[in-house]
């Protein structure tokens, strides 16, 4: 073929082209080039428990997930709501004490205590940053930063929920495959949801608080109602990853309330590419086990996790999701009309 | 006399130490169209923000059908039915143009009514968001109703921000200045379409600088310099006004003039 019609072929083939209408129904390759991406991450993402050599690396498949559920609430809310925020910390720790907490003192089994800890967690942090929500931007992100410091230093002057020990003698779930299996149900669930419902009206609202908030307002529609229920969705999805942490350690402590929680789904959403939804689970699976990998080299370990990150950055800063998205539109050998 | 629709009384405003509006009076009937004139800062923008919420007066009442709404939230205002447009046109530059729409009729108000031409009921939003914006001017045959909202000209922007009103099925739309930033033939379409608004009864409050169109529809016309009122009155009354001569011309004896300098 020659180059031009390679063009004009690339030109036709966009995955809008196909999804806008009925074409997608035309052929079994239409819709499998619609389908399959989606069934390789949910088959990926299912079968990763399974694929991994022993009890540690499935250990770091839940860990994953984890940051993951952390990355796509960061994701969500900076890039379909305009809040940065930097709380991810702060929804984990909250999410992780909330669960501690219903366990040990008051016995819920943690199949209660993981919904429970997602609904009253994303209450409380919503509470909690309701004051800060008419902030945008930088400013949000550095008074979401402050809170989980500001919690962690609470417990640890109060002496409540024992203190610097944390809380010890958690249930753990019942076996590790229903602890794996779990989060990457809940990881994926959020995936789809959350990529659903920021295409539905409602969801355009989001996109517009972001855009232009007077404009919301002028149209009628309260700003506040609509941020909280954002960061509500968010910390609530925190703070199941938090509650999930809290029994698979079957610990909970104020270092659930450490930096890392906050940063690593930033560096993760960056690498991934920012606003797919997608992408920051992609830098998670690419970040975490790195960091893993590198336990051996000691404090090293930080000097080849920044030089990765920076090579990212550097060369490939719009993330590999819309990087590997935008190739995959243009794929070319895929259908013969 | 009618009751007026829209009343501010005695409204001031401060910023730190500059009056933007001092004692400003005006009754807005149903049915009118007043039209506010005035130099650039002058207070014509900060009259809008003070009627719809967006800023609160420092002194004075504001009245829509009798009710208080001084310093209430813009969109408990705007669910009321007193709508505005921006001067700096406010799209959602990300969304297509007729997502643009999908957010007012989202709202609570557009749900109640309808939307502009709903009898109380809305269907797809998608689909009314489309018929709107043809009424208002957007070819349907065309895409533009579909393009990305950033890459449309102005005079597709201020008609977008004149739907967005329409969508929530107002009862008083203020307009500041739809004209401006428009070429002639931009604003030679768009003054019958604020006349077919005011037939269908909608009150409209429009601050313009364009004074030959706004005195085509304008039947009351207020003039404010430095964030007094000067006068209000028919667009021929006004003219006539020494005031406002020397609002916007300087005083007419030279004389005075040369003895300040």
């Amino acid at each position: 073929m020659t180059t031009q019609e390679l063009r004009k072929e690339r030109i036709d083939r966009g995955i809008k082209v196909r999804s806008d209408g009925l074409y997608a129904l035309m052929s079994w390759r239409e819709m499998a080039y619609l389908a399959l991406p989606r069934l390789i991450l949910i088959g990926g993402m299912l079968s990763l428990p399974l694929l991994m050599p022993g009890v540690y690396w499935q250990r770091v498949i839940s860990i994953v997930c984890i940051y993951a559920i952390l990355a796509l609430s960061f994701d969500f809310l900076a890039h379909y709501v305009g809040l940065v925020s930097l709380g991810g910390a702060f929804f984990i720790g909250t999410g992780g004490y909330i669960a501690g907490i219903l366990n040990s003192y008051f016995g819920v089994p943690p199949i209660l205590t993981v919904p429970l800890a997602a609904v009253i967690g994303g209450v409380v942090c919503t509470i909690l940053l309701f004051p800060c929500l008419p902030l945008k931007g930088v400013y949000f992100a550095i008074v979401t930063l402050m809170y989980p410091l500001f919690m962690a230093r609470i417990i640890e002057a109060f002496d409540i929920f024992g203190g610097t020990d944390g809380i010890l003698g958690i249930d753990s779930f019942s076996s590790a495959f229903v602890e794996q299996y779990f989060i990457v149900a809940m990881l994926l669930i959020f995936v789809f949801g959350i990529r659903r419902m920021v295409n539905t009206d409602m969801g355009l609202i989001f996109t517009a608080v972001m855009d232009n908030d007077q404009a919301v307002k002028a149209s009628g529609i309260s700003i506040t109602k609509y941020k909280s229920l954002a960061v509500f969705i968010a910390s609530g999805m925190g703070c199941l990853a938090g509650a999930c942490l809290t029994h698979i350690y079957m610990w909970t402590g104020i270092s659930q309330f450490a930096l890392d929680f906050s940063i690593l789904p930033i560096a993760a959403t960056v690498i991934g590419g920012s606003g797919t939804l997608v992408g920051p689970l992609l830098g998670c699976l690419i970040l975490v086990p790195v960091s893993e990998l590198l336990r051996d080299f000691g404090t090293l370990r930080i000097v080849f996790y920044a030089s990765l990150l920076v090579g990212f950055i550097l060369f490939k800063s719009e993330g590999l999701m819309v990087f590997g998205q935008r190739k995959y539109e243009q794929f070319e050998r895929w259908k013969g009309i | 006399m009618t009751q007026p629709i829209l009343r501010m009384q005695n409204v001031s405003k401060v910023f730190g130490g500059v009056k933007a509006l001092s004692d400003v009076t005006v009754d807005v009937f149903p049915g009118d169209v007043l039209g506010i004139i005035g130099p650039n800062g002058s207070g014509k923008t900060t009259i809008v923000n003070n009627i719809t919420g967006f800023i609160k007066p420092t002194s004075g009442k504001i009245f829509f059908k009798d009710k208080d709404i001084t310093g209430m939230a813009p969109h408990k205002i705007a669910d009321m039915g007193v709508t505005r447009t921006f001067q700096v046109m406010r799209p959602y530059y990300s969304l297509p143009a007729y997502k643009n729409l999908v957010i007012p009729l989202f709202s609570p108000r557009a749900k109640r009514t309808g939307g502009w031409r709903g009898g109380g009921r809305l269907g797809d939003r998608a689909t009314v968001a489309v018929d709107i914006l043809e009424e208002i001017g957007f070819e349907r045959d065309s895409n533009i109703p579909f393009k990305p909202t950033s890459s449309l000209p102005t005079g597709y922007l201020k008609r977008l921000e004149l739907a967005r009103c329409l969508s929530l099925k107002p009862e008083v739309i203020i307009c500041d200045e739809v004209f401006s930033g428009l070429s002639m033939s931009e604003i030679a379409s768009m003054v019958p379409l604020i006349e077919r608004l005011h037939a269908e009864g909608i009150t409209i409050v429009m601050i313009e600088h364009r004074l030959r169109e706004l005195f085509q529809v304008a039947n009351r016309v207020m003039v404010m310099n430095f964030g007094e009122k000067l006068i209000e009155g028919t667009s021929d009354e006004v003219m006539a006004d020494a005031k406002v001569k020397e609002a916007y011309f300087g005083s007419e004896k030279i004389e005075e003039v040369m003895t300040y300098a």
